[in-house]
């Protein structure tokens, strides 16, 4: 009994942070329209500040706590809305993500480039001697640090009723969680309100970032990361929009969480994989069985009628004359790279050539669920990992060809794909993007940690397979040939697919899901097999990947933070055509292969100030992709296309004028030019009479 | 005259308001009919309870002889129930035919991942000249690969017509068709939609603040306000009702 109690007692304390960070998901949610995948690397800003100042430079406790929580963080919630969301606050679900998405990558990048790489050990509280116990009722102790946090949660809360219920600026908050377009149209600054719910959940970020750090034994960006999936699970029981159940939810969460941990079995596997992975299990079922969001898909805006129709993309059509200069350029330069590679590189660009071969493979993937299908998928690193270590299971325990192997390793991604996506499609938007983040987080914990899958502390042993007298195993080159085949063929099947009737139903699911609907399409059907298609090409990029490494490494290549960097890159780049992928992948190596390996030692030996850098080029590679990211609410057809089409345009006109100026009249021409169509006039909510 | 349409006591709650209240309405095959009532009557929301995107909170709907209730949306259109939209709804980056045929591939149903995968998904030359020809009827060929975007409303509202027709509909709901255009264009889209009717023989639904518009196609007219039915009948009934004109029409007419 006194066991359960004091469990009960440390649940709360971690209950109090997901409560406050759950609390701050909600009230940014419903205030911008953006979903933070961000807000534990937030968290982890303060946290690691609080500890450098705290515990490196020994300064007393309210400096350092006044210092990260209540200065650095607000600033930082600041600068992210005025900087950056406030210019998004009519971009598209997707692109909202998107930036959340690299900010989650990004921010724990530049910070460790301050903070040092490796986590911190010897965390300290709020409090002087923390971790004191009490023991009021026998055998129940609770220690000083969670009496804080538990203490300090309650204030806040009592804080934000009096915000919410007593404060102009609390009830514009409210009202505008409530319904935003009605606050809007009741003449709200809802920039104002925005601004504001972003330093103040920036705040309450900071806060649960001090208060989580004692309860871990060291500051490291993935404790920020995977716990502050509770919070999620916590605001998504709230369907993103109740803040008193985002509170009840993350108390609820943390306390069941504690006495999960303590009356689960030990010893079987099962159980010690479960452990960790609670709460991305908790979250995918949240998502997958709270009845409040699968209701969401019926139609649910009082004002449909009044707002226009959003702006349609110029830039949704690629034109004929695009696409065959990017066909010839890349062709010519593909030919000229080859030349290069196969007579005249070192070792180590034929390995960058094979990666980039391999990951254009596994982009594929991402231009299919997102660039056709219009969902963001988190988990395509899983996929290609379950392709990866299908193959080489297959091969070590039953002997068979790696090439078969990989065939029968991609219809079981598909098959999970499928599977995956059967519930998850029910949610859409941002939901599905949830839940696949959840399931990849669940997979890296629970299943690749089992020895028929990731093969347990030796990753298992994939061969190079052998075609007649062409042995892979000698011959990289050869193997480089045999993935670019592989390319080819994956390649030409997403061009198939795309132009098909597959394609033109997601298409018309991206322009429409209601007129979809309305002609007979069936939404999920064309959704799943997306879903299975993408999971499919991962999964054979995957095993390519396996097979060149001769093993399965399931944790650097596959882990579910790949697959954000990937998407992150992909999506940035150019996720709407077949090349978009190719450049995204080898750009990521070029770029780490030329740019980093000689430009930034360069600065590291020259410029450098920092007192902990420690790997650089990785650190900064990722940093700087990720931002790109943020280049996609402007351009959504990706960076890379949109500069192929500007340039483009620009010799149009140059060709138009010539021939103008030659006397004929070139009529019609420039329709390559967006601003020279005809836009369709927003469609008036009222009577035309 | 056979029913086709049926809706019984069909009711709709939003928080707070009804915005329908046990609405009873009948089309018959090949009917034209109408169905008019002051802004916020509830017709949208009727049409979207008809097509499955709203659920019922009372009432049920016969199509066909088959009631519609756990029907998805996709399946109802399959059945015959096509529709367009007050606030248009395209497909973006398309062009009318494409529009057109997508459609037509939903319709005769021979799409498949694995002819996808072999090549065979592209348009096949009686759906290349089934498109055509709604092309032509609705006077779309000018117009017919540009991207659509680059139409006027006008166009974009032919083309919604011409996508729901592409599915041969044995009932089109028609929202508003007429909103956002001018005289001439609403004229010629009367026009079209006569043509286009008596050659089809398809029922219609058609919901329209254009009191010209709706005498010239209309036979019999039901009168939504405030989510009840307030009238019906044959057009010149219904304009001549006094409850009507003064619910309605009082300062229009
Ligand atoms: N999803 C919704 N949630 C809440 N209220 C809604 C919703 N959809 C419609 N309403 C309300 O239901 C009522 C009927 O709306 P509806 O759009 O059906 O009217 P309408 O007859 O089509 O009007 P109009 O002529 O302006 O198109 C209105 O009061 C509207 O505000
Ligand atoms: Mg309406």
């Amino acid at each position: 009994m006194e066991e359960l109690i004091s469990r009960i007692v440390v649940g709360m304390s971690y209950g109090s942070v997901y409560a406050l960070l759950a609390v701050g998901l909600v009230l940014t949610y419903k205030t911008s329209g953006v979903f933070n995948l961000a807000y534990g690397a937030q968290a982890f800003v303060s946290g690691a500040i609080y500890y450098d100042l705290r515990v490196r430079h020994d300064l007393p406790i309210p400096v350092a706590l006044l210092v990260a929580v209540f200065i650095v963080a607000p600033l930082l919630g600041l600068v992210l809305d005025r900087g950056l969301f406030r210019y998004l606050r009519n971009a598209t679900a997707i692109a909202k993500l998107v930036t959340s998405l690299a900010l989650l990558v990004a921010i724990p990048q530049i910070l460790k480039l301050w903070f040092g790489q490796n986590p911190a050990a010897g965390t300290q509280g709020i409090v002087p001697r923390g971790d004191t116990s009490y023991n009021p009722f026998g055998d129940v102790f609770v220690s000083r640090n969670d009496l804080a946090t538990i203490l300090v949660t309650l204030l806040v809360v009592i804080a934000l009723t009096v915000l919410f219920r007593y404060s102009a600026l609390g009830l514009q908050m409210r009202a505008v969680v409530e319904s935003a377009r009605l606050t809007e149209l009741a003449g709200i600054n809802a920039d104002r309100v925005s601004t504001a719910s972003w330093v103040l959940c920036s705040f309450l970020a900071g806060l649960a970032g001090v208060l989580l750090a004692p309860l871990f034994a060291a500051v490291s960006d993935l404790n920020y990361t995977t716990l502050v999936v509770v919070a999620i699970s916590a605001a998504a029981v709230a369907s993103l929009s109740s803040i008193p159940i985002a509170l009840a939810g993350g108390l609820g969460l943390g306390v069941l969480q504690q006495i999960l941990d303590r009356y689960l079995p030990t010893g079987s596997v099962l159980a010690s994989n479960i452990r960790p992975a609670l709460p991305f299990i908790a979250l995918f079922l949240v998502l997958i069985f709270s009845p409040a969001l699968r209701g969401r898909r019926e139609l649910a805006d009082p004002l449909a009628g009044v707002d226009p129709p959003p702006p349609a993309l110029a830039s949704t059509v690629r034109s004929a004359a695009l696409t065959n200069a990017t066909r010839i350029f890349g062709v010519v330069v593909g030919l000229l790279a080859a030349y290069y590679i196969f007579f005249h590189a070192s070792g180590q660009w034929l390995d960058i050539a094979i990666r980039a071969t391999i990951l254009s493979v596994i982009f594929l993937s991402i231009t299919v669920i997102t660039g056709m299908a219009g969902q963001i998928s988190l988990c395509q690193a899983t996929f290609a990992g379950i392709g990866g270590c299908a193959t080489a299971q297959l091969a070590t325990r039953f002997g068979m060809s790696v090439l078969v192997a990989m065939l029968i390793a991609a219809a079981l991604s598909a098959l999970i794909g499928a599977l995956l996506a059967v519930p998850a499609l029910r949610l859409g938007g941002i939901f599905l993007s949830l839940a696949t983040f959840a399931f990849a987080l669940f997979f890296d914990n629970v299943m690749a940690r089992f020895d028929w899958v990731g093969g347990g502390v030796v990753p298992e042993d994939a061969p190079r397979p052998t075609i007649g007298f062409i042995n892979f195993d000698q011959s990289d080159k050869a193997f480089l040939v045999l993935c670019l085949l592989i390319l080819l063929v994956v390649a030409v099947l997403v061009l198939a697919v795309r132009s098909g009737t597959t394609g033109r139903y997601l298409d018309a699911l991206r322009g429409s899901e209601t007129a979809a609907a309305s002609i007979g399409i069936n939404a999920a059907r064309a959704r799943i097999t997306s879903f299975a298609l993408a999971a499919a090409i991962a999964g054979v990029g995957g095993a390519m990947l396996t097979i060149y490494e001769r093993a399965a490494n399931y944790d650097p290549n596959f882990v579910y933070f790949q697959g954000l960097i990937w998407v992150v890159l992909v999506v940035s780049l150019g996720s709407r055509s077949v090349e978009g992928a190719i450049q995204a992948a080898a750009g990521l190596f070029v770029f780490q292969a030329v740019i980093l390996n000689q430009v930034v030692p360069w600065l590291a030996d020259h410029v450098q100030p920092w007192y902990h850098m420690g790997q650089p080029p990785q650190t900064l590679a990722i940093i700087l992709l990720s931002l790109g990211a943020f280049t996609y609410a402007k351009h959504p057809e990706g960076i890379l296309e949109f500069n192929k089409r500007k340039s483009l345009e620009a010799i149009q006109r140059l060709i138009d004028r010539r021939s103008s100026k030659g006397g004929a009249t070139s009529a019609g021409g420039g329709t390559l030019d967006g601003s020279e169509t005809v836009g369709l006039p927003a469609a008036a909510g009222g009577p035309a009479s | 005259m056979s029913g086709l349409l049926s809706a019984q006591s069909v009711t709709k709650k939003f928080a707070g308001i009804t915005a329908l209240d046990s609405v009873s309405l009948d089309v018959g095959d090949g009917e034209v009919v109408g169905l008019i009532g002051p802004n916020g009557a509830g017709k949208t929301t009727f049409f979207n309870c008809l097509l499955g995107l709203l659920k019922l909170d009372g009432g049920s709907v016969t199509f066909d002889g088959r009631d519609l209730a756990g029907v998805p949306t996709h399946k109802r259109a399959r059945l015959g129930i096509g529709r367009t939209f007050q606030r248009i709804e395209l497909f973006s980056g398309m062009s009318p035919r494409d529009h057109f045929l997508v459609a037509e591939r939903v319709r005769n149903g021979r799409g498949a991942l694995w002819k996808d995968l072999l090549f065979l998904g592209r348009p096949s030359s009686d759906e290349n000249a089934r498109a055509d020809a709604m092309l032509e009827l609705l006077g779309l060929q000018p117009a017919a690969d540009r991207p659509i975007e680059s139409l006027s409303l006008g166009v974009g509202r032919l083309v919604e017509i011409g996508r729901a027709l592409m599915t041969e509909p044995k009932l089109v709901l028609l929202d508003e068709p007429s909103s956002g255009l001018d005289r001439h264009e609403t004229e010629v889209l009367t026009e079209q939609l006569r043509t286009v009717q008596r050659e089809r023989g398809f029922a219609v639904l058609l919901v329209e603040h254009d009191v010209e518009f709706v005498r010239s196609l209309v036979e019999r007219v039901f009168v939504l306000d405030f989510g009840t039915l307030i009238a019906s009948g044959t057009t010149a009934e219904v304009f001549a009702d006094s409850a009507v004109r003064k619910a309605y029409l009082g300062d229009m007419v």
